[in-house]
């Protein structure tokens, strides 16, 4: 390490090492992966890491991934989507294990973000793999007590392809959960598969009179879409905080 | 020191010989952009050369259509690192579209669809180094990789080949462009590695 | 990558030069005059370069290109940046 960066120690934008102490299944193509980072000294709800890869000649690729966990201390949890194709996310999914080291810097990130002391109306949407920093939110809602009412839309392919699906299908009283199959739906859901639309925003979010604050996160173009159905909708744009994941 | 990830090499983790430094093979044909990607009729397309205040060379579509089409194989390589080797293209040498102009300026500005701009000596446009290109790979491009047409100018690093082209300015002095203002070298050869500044 | 993602995605590169967070303070587009977090810009580009672009009108607010010994950092599109305390 050179002297201007060591100098900077201390800094939120330092590369911490942490240790992986357990991978978890989430979906076919998804797991979960908790990880000590000594230093880390707990986030908010929402907020995202940027994780750092080098191979053994020095290469190295940095990528963004949000936090599933909030609150104090140096565990954390993030939940990763393999693209086949992608460059880092098929070695979180396939070959990262207990006991590997990995380098981060965060939490990172003061707008995307929910804390307890918000009491109006919440609505999360999330996209695939863009559940993560919601999963941070309800686990903070209910964690502190909030009763400020919460509802989430969470679209998936299938029911196998959704993260967390255990702790969701159990969700805590002041927790609406309304599930969206773009794929293939379970046999008995009333809504066919089919991707989101301003139909199913405006059955099953809060209306826009309310003013909630809307949480939208996943892909660009799921995002994109649901941003722009609930600016149609009537929610005014500065209450609709949105978390692009990007796509090819 | 940095951690080494256990079994990670990464697009970047091997040394390839065959390749300029720093670089990797790769089959597909990623994108990069830098904004959002402009959709421009073929009708509404124009392609100009400005040698000063009075002077602009214009050709329509239909125009540089009627112009010697030529096959251009080549390598290419993107200073985000990937490399592809033998693409195909078709499209029109600089060297036909310059026949006609005049100019005494040894620099060029090459500005594009949606406000890009990048910056070449007019010596890298000639001698059979660059083609106003119309096809990849058999097929026209498409707007994602720069269609309807593009700069093509394979020797140097790929954001010189400036996508959605609509015309180049001739410079007295070499100006930056877009990236050679914002850190990216002002000539870009591949192969002597000159990413940046 | 050819879809944009959010400016919250900034605020990794950005730490290494501010010791705030950048991405909560607000920037003014020198183009159409639209004020707005950083947070909510538009980021185009790889993972060590990005072209952050007005959310209104998709003028370049700055561009940010992470050589390996050094920040190439590129703001005139911005008129200010408000930075909250
Ligand atoms: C703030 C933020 C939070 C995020 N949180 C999460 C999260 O919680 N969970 C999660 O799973 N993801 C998350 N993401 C997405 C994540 O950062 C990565 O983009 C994702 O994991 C894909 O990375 P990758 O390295 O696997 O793919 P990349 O290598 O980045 O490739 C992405 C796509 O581009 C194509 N591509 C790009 N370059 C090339 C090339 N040179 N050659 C060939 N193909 C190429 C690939 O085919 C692929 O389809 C988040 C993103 C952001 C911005
Ligand atoms: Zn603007």
């Amino acid at each position: 390490m050179t002297g201007t960066s060591e100098a900077r120690d201390g800094r939120i934008g330092n590369w911490k090492v942490g240790v992986v102490t357990s991978i978890r299944r989430e979906s076919a193509s998804g797991r979960s992966i908790t990880i000590d980072v000594p230093g880390w000294g707990g986030n908010i709800a929402g907020q995202h890491t940027d994780v750092r890869l080098t191979a053994a000649n020095g290469y190295t690729a940095v990528r963004s991934y949000s936090v599933a966990s909030a609150g104090v201390g140096d565990r954390i949890e993030l939940a990763v989507d393999r693209l086949p194709t992608g460059e880092v996310s098929p070695y979180l999914v396939d070959t990262l294990r207990e006991g590997d080291e990995l380098e981060l810097r965060g939490p990172l990130g003061g707008w995307f973000v929910w804390t307890p002391q918000q009491t109006e109306s919440v609505q999360l949407i999330g996209g695939g793999s863009g559940i993560v920093p919601l999963m941070a939110m309800i686990r903070s809602h209910e964690a502190s007590g909030s009763d400020s009412p919460f509802r989430l839309l969470y679209s998936v392919r299938t029911p196998l392809d959704a993260f967390f699906r255990a702790e969701l299908e159990s969700p805590s009283a002041n927790l609406e959960v309304t599930w969206i199959f773009t794929r293939r739906a379970p046999s008995g859901c009333p809504r066919p598969a089919g991707r989101i639309t301003a139909a199913d925003l405006e059955a099953h979010g809060f209306p826009a009179a309310l003013s909630p604050t809307v949480f939208v996160c996943g892909p660009t173009g799921f995002v994109e879409t649901v941003a722009t159905a609930l600016v149609a909708l009537g929610h005014e744009p500065s209450r609709v905080k949105t978390e692009r994941f990007g796509g090819a | 020191m940095a951690v080494i990830s256990r079994g990670f090499v990464g697009r970047g983790g091997e040394v390839n010989p065959d390749l300029p430094a720093g670089q990797y093979l790769t089959a597909d044909f990623p994108v990069l952009s830098a904004g959002p990607t402009p959709h421009i009729e073929t009708v509404d397309w124009q392609f100009s050369i400005r040698t000063d205040e009075e002077t602009l060379h214009t050709w329509s579509w239909d125009e540089l259509h009627a112009l010697p089409i030529e096959d251009i194989n080549t390598d290419i390589h993107c200073v985000t690192r990937w490399s592809k080797l033998g693409t195909s293209w078709r499209g029109v040498s600089l060297d036909t579209l310059f026949a006609t102009v005049k100019t005494t300026d040894k620099y060029v500005m090459a500005r594009s669809y949606g406000g890009y701009t990048t910056n070449v000596p007019l010596a890298d446009l000639l001698g059979g180094q660059a083609w106003i290109a119309l096809e990849f790979d058999g097929d026209k491009l498409d707007p994602e990789h720069g269609g309807p047409a593009r700069l093509l100018i394979p020797h140097l690093y790929f954001w010189k080949s400036a996508k959605w082209i609509h015309g180049l300015e001739m410079q007295s002095q070499d100006e930056p462009g877009f990236w050679e203002q914002n850190g990216y070298n002002m000539y870009g050869d591949p192969w002597l590695e000159q990413r940046y500044w | 990558m050819v879809e944009p993602i959010d400016g919250n995605a900034l605020a990794g590169p950005l730490s290494d030069l501010f010791t705030f967070d950048p991405t909560t303070a607000s920037a003014r587009c020198a183009g159409c005059g639209d004020v707005s977090v950083l947070a909510r810009a538009m980021v185009y580009g790889e993972p060590d370069t990005f072209v952050v672009r007005c959310a209104n009108c998709d003028d370049v607010l700055m561009t940010i290109v992470q050589a390996p010994d050094r920040f190439c950092i590129e703001l005139r599109g911005m008129t200010w940046l408000k930075i909250p305390r």
